[in-house]
C-alpha cells in the first residue's frame, strides 16, 4: 500500500510523484503506456510566463518557472532559459503587448521595431516591435518527466517511488464514498490518496470515479525541420496572435506562428489549435498554414526542409485553468490535469502545491481557483466513449 | 485538403506511386484498359530498387530487365511518367485523392485522381553491429545500386553478409563486375529452401544461375556465419566473421581483411503513404507491418490499392503480377483465375522465405555500448538501454527519450533495430511528411 497513487507518468504526474516523495510519502505511479507517452511527448517543452494574463495561472507559472530552474540543477534533461520574444505586426498590436507586459508583473523589455533584429537577426522586415521576456524557457519534456521520476525514486530512500508502466486503470476501489485505490488490468493497487494526472484523458479517469471533469482535447500540430548547422533562431519567437489564441474558446482551427530552435539543431514550428476530438489524421492544410506563418516571420526558413510533423492533444478546460486539488465529490481523489498547452511549464508548481495539500502543509499559493468542482452544473455523467482510448497511437 | 484548381498540376484516373516492377506493370495494365494514368517515381529512371540501371548499359546482367524496359517503353507511350518526383503526402477530398509531390528543384506538383496505387517497394533492413558506420560498409541493396546505377565496382575485396536469397545476386553481381568476393556469410541455414516446391516455379533457374556465377568466381558460401563487427581507422579494413548457433549467438570468430562489406537482413516495406491514408496493416510472416489487401490488391480504404513489397516482401515476379492484378482491378476488369492462383503460390513462397531466413535475437549480443543504433542522430546502444531503464516501454517512447529515428531518415534505417531492442514487433510507421519538403513549398500550399 502506497501513501499516494499517481495515475499518469507524464510530466505533471512525474512532478506530483517527485514532490510527494520529497515530502516523505510513498508513491506508486501507474501509466497504461510508457513514461511521457501522451501529451508530454507531443509538445515543445514550453516553460512560459509571457503568454499568460495576470491571474492565478500566471502565479502558477511564475512559481513553476523558479522550480524548473532548481529541478534542472539535478541534471538529466535539457533546460534552456533562452527567453521569449513576442512580436507585433502593427503598432496597435504592439501597444496592446506593452500594456499586457506592464500588467503581468514579470521581467520584460519593450523592443522597438528597429531593434528586433538585435534579438533575432533573421526576422522579417516591417514588424512593428515586440516584447522580450527573459524568464521564458524550454525543457526537453520527456527526459524531464523520466528524470523527475528517477530522482524521486533515488533521492528519498529506497522504495518511496515505484513506477509501473503498462498498467491501465479500470476503476477505483472505494470504502463508502472514499477512494481507497485503483483497479487496474494488473490487479488492485491500494493507496491513501489517488492523484488523477492523466492529462487529456483526465476526464475519463474522473468518470471512472463517478465525477464530472470537463477536460477535452485540443489538437495541435508541430513541424520539425532538418537540423541546421548554424542556429538561425535564438529565442522562442511568436506572434501576438498566439496569446489571443491560447485564451480563445473557438472550436475552429486557429493558428499562430511559434518558432524556436532546439539544442538538436532542428527548428520547431507551431502552433495550431483545433477541437476535433482525438483525431490523429494529418491535416496538410494545417501544416501548410503553419509553414506559411513561419516563413512570413522568418523568410530565411523558406529553403529549410521539414522532415517530420507530429500532433498532440492539449487537455483543456472551459475556463482554460488547470484542475488542481482534492475532489470533494470523491474523497481521497485529487486531480492534477487540464493544463492545456502549459502542462510542461506548470508541472512543478502543480506537484509542489498538491504535495503540500496532501501533507497538510500550507500551500505555496492559493489553490482555490483550480478546484475541481468549480464547473459543477449538475449534469449527469455520461459513460466514457471507447473511441477516444482506441485512437491513442504513436505521434 | 481542398486544393483549388490552380494548384493542381494534373488530373487523371489513376496515380501510381513507384516505378519498379509493380508500379510499371500496374500503370501499363490500367493504361491499356483505357485509364488516364500518371506514374510518379523519385528516381531519375524507372526501375525501382531491383531494376535500378544505367542508361544504355548492357541489359543481360539483370534477369528480367529486358522485359521490364519493354514495359517501361510501352508505358511511356500511353501514360504520363513523372520521374524525379517525391511524394510527400496524399490527401483526400470526398472521393478524390490529391498526390502532393516535389520536383528536385523544389517545385510542388499536385495530381488529382480517383484511384491511387501504392507500389513504393521496400528498402534494406540493416542490423547495427560494431563498426557498421565505417565508410566501406554498405547495405546489400546499396552495393547493388552502386553496381547497377553507376557501373562502379563496389570495391576490390568484398565480403557479403546477412540473411536471405538476395545476398546471392548481390555477390554474383559484384563478382561478375570484377570484385574479389571473399565470401557470402549467411546467418541462417539457407539450404532448407532448396527443397521448397515453389522453387520449381522458375525461381530455381534463377537461383541456379547465381550459384553457377558464384562457383565460376570461386565465391565461398558459408551458412550459420555472420559479420559481427567491422574494423578500420578511417575506413573499412577488416571484418570479424563469427560462426553462430541457431539463435545467432557467437560460437567462434576470425578476422577477414577486406575493403567493402555489403550486409542485408531482409527488407522494410515502404507503407507510410497507406498508413497515413488510414489503410489497415497486417504483420507479414517476418513481423513487418504491410498493407492489408484483398484478392484484387484493394486496401481497406476506398480508391487506394497496393502492389508489390508494400503488401508483403515477395520479390519482383510477385510484384509485377500484383501490379497487373491491381491495374485490371482499378480498370474494373475481372482478374483471371490463373493470375489469382499464381499470386497465391508466389505469396506462399515469399512467406516460406521469411520462415527460412528469419532474424534471430542473438544479433543483439554483437552490440557494444558505443555501437550506434541511429546514425542520423548518433544514438549509441547505451542511450537506448538508458531510455528503457528510464521507463520507455516501446520504440516510440525510446525515440522520445533518446532520439533514435528523429533524424533525416525518419527511422527507416534504425526503426527495426530499435523495435527489437525495445522488445516489440515493428509498428506501422507514422510519417505524415513522407519525404522532406521545404517550408517554402509547404507554405505555398496554404490557401488562406
Amino acid at each position: 500500500m502506497s501513501d499516494v497513487i499517481v495515475i499518469g507518468a507524464g510530466v505533471v504526474g512525474a512532478a506530483c510523484a517527485y514532490y510527494a516523495a520529497r515530502a516523505g510519502l510513498d508513491v506508486t505511479v501507474v501509466d497504461r503506456g510508457p513514461v511521457a507517452g501522451g501529451t508530454t511527448g507531443a509538445g515543445e517543452g514550453n516553460v512560459l510566463v509571457s503568454d499568460k494574463e495576470p491571474g492565478p495561472e500566471l502565479d502558477l507559472a511564475l512559481l513553476s518557472n523558479r522550480l524548473w530552474g532548481e529541478l534542472a540543477a539535478m541534471g538529466g534533461f535539457e533546460y534552456e532559459p533562452k527567453g521569449g520574444l513576442v512580436v507585433a505586426e502593427t503598432d496597435e498590436v504592439q501597444k496592446q503587448l506593452v500594456e499586457l507586459a506592464a500588467e503581468q508583473g514579470v521581467e520584460y523589455a519593450v523592443v522597438p521595431g528597429a531593434d528586433l533584429r538585435g534579438y533575432e537577426p533573421h526576422l522579417a522586415e516591417g514588424l512593428a516591435g515586440g516584447v522580450y521576456y527573459p524568464q521564458d524557457a524550454q525543457v526537453q519534456p520527456m527526459l524531464a518527466a523520466a528524470h523527475l521520476l528517477r530522482h524521486g525514486a533515488e533521492s528519498y530512500g529506497h522504495g518511496t517511488l515505484h513506477l509501473r508502466t503498462g498498467v491501465t486503470v479500470t476503476g477505483f476501489t472505494r470504502s463508502g464514498e472514499r477512494v481507497t485505490g485503483v483497479r487496474t488490468d494488473r490487479g488492485d493497487i491500494l493507496g491513501g490518496a489517488v492523484i488523477n494526472a492523466a492529462g487529456t484523458w483526465g476526464g475519463e479517469i474522473a468518470r471512472l470515479a463517478g465525477v464530472d471533469l470537463p477536460v477535452l482535447p485540443r489538437r495541435g500540430f508541430i513541424l520539425v525541420t532538418e537540423p541546421l548547422r548554424e542556429p538561425l533562431i535564438r529565442h522562442k519567437v511568436y506572434t501576438a496572435a498566439y496569446v489571443t489564441n491560447v485564451a480563445s474558446d473557438s472550436a475552429d482551427l486557429e493558428t499562430s506562428a511559434v518558432v524556436e530552435g532546439t539544442p538538436a539543431g532542428t527548428v520547431l514550428i507551431g502552433a495550431s489549435r483545433e477541437r476535433v476530438g482525438f483525431d490523429r489524421t494529418t491535416s496538410p492544410r494545417v501544416l501548410a498554414r503553419l509553414a506559411a506563418q513561419a516563413v512570413a516571420l522568418f523568410p530565411v526558413l523558406r529553403e529549410v526542409r521539414v522532415i517530420r510533423s507530429y500532433c498532440g492533444f492539449r487537455p483543456y478546460c472551459p475556463d482554460h485553468l488547470p484542475v488542481i486539488g482534492p475532489d470533494p465529490r470523491a474523497p481521497g481523489l485529487y486531480h492534477a490535469c487540464g493544463h492545456e498547452g502549459a502542462g510542461i511549464g506548470l508541472a512543478p508548481a502543480t506537484g509542489l502545491v498538491l504535495s503540500q495539500l496532501l501533507t497538510g502543509a500550507r500551500p505555496e499559493l492559493d489553490p482555490r481557483p483550480f478546484r475541481p468542482d468549480r464547473f459543477s452544473s449538475g449534469t449527469p455523467v455520461e459513460p466514457s466513449p471507447e473511441s477516444s482510448r482506441a485512437t491513442e497511437e504513436s505521434a | 485538403m481542398s486544393a483549388p484548381d490552380d494548384r493542381v498540376s494534373a488530373a487523371c484516373d489513376l496515380v501510381v506511386v513507384g516505378g519498379g516492377p509493380a508500379g510499371v506493370a500496374g500503370a501499363l495494365t490500367a493504361a491499356l484498359r483505357g485509364l488516364n494514368v500518371v506514374l510518379v517515381d523519385s528516381g531519375a529512371r524507372l526501375g525501382g530498387q531491383y531494376f535500378r540501371h544505367q542508361a544504355g548499359a548492357a541489359h543481360t546482367a539483370t534477369p528480367g530487365l529486358d522485359r521490364f524496359l519493354r514495359q517501361g517503353r510501352a508505358l511511356g507511350e500511353r501514360a504520363e511518367v513523372l520521374l524525379g518526383h517525391q511524394v510527400w503526402t496524399v490527401t483526400r477530398d470526398g472521393d478524390r485523392l490529391t498526390v502532393h509531390c516535389q520536383t528536385p528543384d523544389g517545385r510542388p506538383v499536385a495530381i488529382r485522381c480517383r484511384d491511387l496505387l501504392i507500389a513504393t517497394g521496400a528498402h534494406d533492413r540493416p542490423l547495427p553491429f560494431p563498426g557498421w558506420d565505417l565508410p566501406g560498409v554498405l547495405t546489400a541493396g546499396g552495393a547493388q545500386a552502386l553496381l547497377k546505377g553507376n557501373g562502379v565496382v563496389a570495391g576490390g575485396r568484398v565480403v557479403v553478409g546477412g540473411t536471405g536469397p538476395f545476398l546471392l545476386p548481390v555477390a554474383a553481381g559484384l563478382a561478375g563486375a570484377g570484385a574479389e568476393v571473399l565470401g557470402v556469410f549467411e546467418a541462417n541455414g539457407g539450404l532448407a529452401l532448396a527443397r521448397h516446391p515453389v522453387l520449381a516455379l522458375g525461381k530455381a533457374g534463377e537461383a541456379a544461375g547465381y550459384g553457377l556465377a558464384m562457383a565460376r568466381h570461386r565465391v565461398p558460401y558459408r551458412t550459420h556465419q555472420a559479420v559481427i563487427a567491422a574494423h578500420g581507422e578511417r575506413e573499412l579494413e577488416a571484418v570479424t566473421v563469427a560462426r553462430l548457433d541457431g539463435d545467432w549467438n557467437v560460437l567462434a570468430t576470425r578476422e577477414v581483411a577486406c575493403d567493402t562489406l555489403a550486409v542485408g537482413y531482409g527488407f522494410v516495406p515502404q507503407i507510410e503513404l497507406g498508413v497515413e491514408l488510414g489503410c489497415q496493416t497486417r504483420p507479414d510472416a517476418d513481423g513487418m507491418p504491410v498493407l492489408a489487401v484483398d484478392g484484387r490488391q484493394r486496401t481497406t480504404v476506398d480508391g487506394v490499392w497496393a502492389a508489390g513489397e508494400p503488401t508483403g516482401v515477395g520479390g519482383r515476379h510477385l510484384a509485377e503480377l500484383e501490379g497487373r492484378i491491381a491495374g485490371l482491378a482499378v480498370a474494373g476488369a475481372p482478374v483471371p483465375g490463373v493470375l489469382a492462383r499464381r499470386r497465391r503460390r508466389m505469396r506462399a513462397f515469399g512467406e516460406a522465405l521469411h520462415h527460412a531466413y528469419p532474424v534471430k535475437p542473438g544479433w543483439q549480443s554483437w552490440l557494444r555500448d558505443d555501437t550506434l543504433v541511429c546514425r542520423c542522430e548518433e544514438v549509441p546502444v547505451a542511450r537506448v538501454r538508458a531510455a528503457l531503464a528510464l521507463g520507455a516501454t516501446d520504440a516510440r517512447s525510446v525515440k522520445l527519450l533518446a532520439r533514435p529515428g528523429m533524424g533525416w531518415c525518419q527511422g527507416r534505417v534504425c526503426g527495426y533495430a530499435v523495435a527489437c531492442l525495445a522488445g516489440e514487433r515493428p509498428r506501422p510507421p507514422r510519417r505524415p511528411i513522407a519525404q522532406p519538403i521545404s517550408l517554402g513549398a509547404l507554405a505555398d500550399l496554404d490557401t488562406h
